[in-house]
């Protein structure tokens, strides 16, 4: 077996402990940044959807900022965003390399992605709903924590899917600045040094950490859908 | 001494100069106890005046009183106190799809501080009281309308409400499910003395039902009263309107302007529409007439229907002989309202 894998991916054979680190490395973020990223995302989507016009918390200029913001970070290439926010890394967690480094610039950009995937997920939910939750004397509090967030599960559970799915892929962007995992492993064996099969290998994996997370939020959605 | 009192309420959408006059200085008062039809075509504003009634809208003008509250004089954490004695059903159900039968029952006993065990037991008595014991575990998805909206009765009762709003509650019903609806809900307004609103555009129902009822028009309320005398003796052309919905009196005009053979009159004939007032019972004075004044009366349309124990109706027929203005005459006398449509 071991012949046979040296024979098809013989440099992927050569640094197995390097390609574990850098798996690692990926999970890390992945797990790190996506925790947070639903800790965040989740409120900064309610809140969004909540404070429109005609929303249960109306409120113009939180709505505009919170608004704004997600336009912005939404509209910068993740490339980009991990390089202009180094800075500000070194100065909230004092490094800008590593998977340390990575945690704000993934969250910047994953944080308001979820953020318009919950505001469009809570938007499914038919104002009927809510209005009968407010003729029953149900809290804004209650109508988005019983009515909302209950309601749209299934939509909420496919933009965490989504989400994650891209924040896999913006890792392996973060991994081209310095960040480690495989996107790092990928490009400085598989692209640099032309040892194909590092490549082919990481992105199999990918592959399937993505069918994993794909699978898990389609579950969940249907589960959740009655 | 009223259970919902509306005085001089408005509501406006938009500015004071170019919004819409949804509702324009309404004033009602309804007894504890009574069904209260609120009638109208759509775009009228009846579903925004129920609105105002526990203020899912709030009026731009007015007061609305609930059980002896002024509601809109309450801040928000009060009024959600208050909202919880005022139970509300809708046209679309409005049940929660990811949860039970049973979950959507419960759903208003939150926080009401019965234990697990209670809110059961309630949820039960609730069920059985709609008629759907056995369908606690269902989801809404695997309900017909008609038992969605008995899910949503008995959600709407749960928390013991002395009010009961429903906002077009039948119209996405068919006639025979809706006539079990409201047969439901005269039930529940006859065992425990809940004060039932309904809002309605179909005669159909407030016939079925209502005590009394109100005919609202471009965001006005512009008739008033028992049902029997509102519809005995309507007041204004969308009254008669409304009547004429459930009536075929009115087809002779179509036929008389058509020249249908139906309707020639031979000289000394007459057609009238005939409307039968209170306190008469409307076949036997035809019969009287007949004798009397030996005048044949051949009926071409008749429609009589029993409201409050009393008939209401009548019916267009061709009068001929000798008499017949006099007949005519004797009738009047009789309480009974006579149109002359045709002379021969």
């Amino acid at each position: 077996m071991a012949e046979f894998l040296s024979s098809i991916i013989p440099n992927v054979m050569d640094k197995p402990e390097q390609l574990w680190q850098a798996f690692v490395e990926t999970i890390q973020m992945v797990g790190i940044g996506g925790v947070i990223s639903l800790l965040l995302g989740i409120p900064f989507g309610v809140l969004l959807f909540t404070t429109k016009p005609g929303g249960i918390l109306e409120n113009r200029p939180v709505h505009f900022i919170l608004g704004k913001i997600c336009d912005v970070f939404r509209s910068i290439p993740f490339i980009l965003l991990a390089i202009l926010l180094i800075g500000l890394s070194r100065l909230i967690l004092g490094t800008g390399i590593g998977v340390k480094g990575a945690v704000i610039p993934l969250l910047c950009a994953t944080i308001p992605y979820l953020g318009r995937q919950v505001e469009g997920a809570l938007a499914e939910v038919p104002d009927g709903l809510v209005e009968a939750a407010l003729a029953m004397g149900c809290s804004p509090w209650e109508i988005i924590w019983r009515i909302y967030l209950k309601e749209a599960i299934p939509g909420i559970a496919r933009g965490v899917t989504i989400t994650l799915i891209s924040l896999i892929n913006f890792t392996a962007v973060a991994g081209a600045v310095g960040a480690g995992g495989l996107g790092n492993f990928a490009i400085s064996y598989g692209s640099n040094r032309r040892q194909t099969d590092i490549a082919v290998v990481v992105v199999i994996i990918i592959v399937i950490m993505v069918s994993i997370i794909q699978a898990i939020g389609s579950t969940v959605a249907k589960k959740a859908t009655h | 001494m009223f259970m919902i009192r509306l005085d001089h309420v408005s509501k406006t959408f938009g500015g004071e100069d170019t919004g819409v006059h949804a509702v324009r200085d309404v004033t009602l008062h309804i007894a504890p106890g009574e069904i209260f039809g609120i009638i109208g075509y759509s775009g009228a504003g009846k579903s925004t005046l129920v609105r105002c009634i526990n203020l899912l809208e709030k009026p731009t003008a007015g007061t609305v009183t609930v059980d002896g509250q002024e509601l809109t004089r309450m801040p928000g954490r009060e009024l959600r106190t208050v909202r919880r004695k005022i139970g509300m059903i809708f046209q679309q159900f409005n049940l929660m799809p990811s949860r039970t039968v049973a979950e959507n029952v419960a759903f208003p006993l939150k926080g009401s501080g019965l234990s697990k065990e209670a809110t059961a037991a309630k949820v039960k008595e609730l069920l059985e009281l709609v008629g759907l014991p056995d369908k606690a575990g269902s989801y809404p998805s695997q309900l017909s309308g008609g038992q969605k909206q008995r899910v949503a009765i008995a959600r709407a009762l749960a928390s013991g409400p002395k009010v009961l709003l429903c906002d077009e509650a039948t119209s996405a019903l068919d006639p025979q499910t809706t006539q079990s609806i409201l047969r439901l809900i005269k039930d529940i307004n006859q065992k425990t003395g809940i004060t039932v609103v309904i809002i309605t555009h179909e005669m159909a129902v407030v016939k079925e039902v209502c005590h009394r009822v109100a005919v609202m028009d471009s965001g006005l309320v512009v008739e008033e009263g028992s049902v029997y005398d509102v519809f005995s003796n309507p007041q204004q052309p969308v009254t008669r309107s409304f009547i004429a919905t459930t009536s075929n009196l009115g087809k002779i005009e179509q036929l008389i302007a058509a020249g249908d053979p139906m309707v020639e009159l031979e000289p000394g004939q007459i057609i009238a529409r005939l409307n039968y007032g209170q306190g008469n019972v409307g076949e036997a004075t035809i019969s009287q007439v007949s004798r009397k004044f030996e005048v044949d009366v051949s009926i071409l349309y008749s429609n009589v229907e029993i409201l409050g124990s009393q008939p209401l109706g009548g019916l267009v027929a061709r009068l001929s002989g000798e008499q017949v203005s006099q007949a005519v005459e004797y009738l009047s006398q009789q309480n009974v309202v006579v149109e002359v449509l045709k002379r021969g």
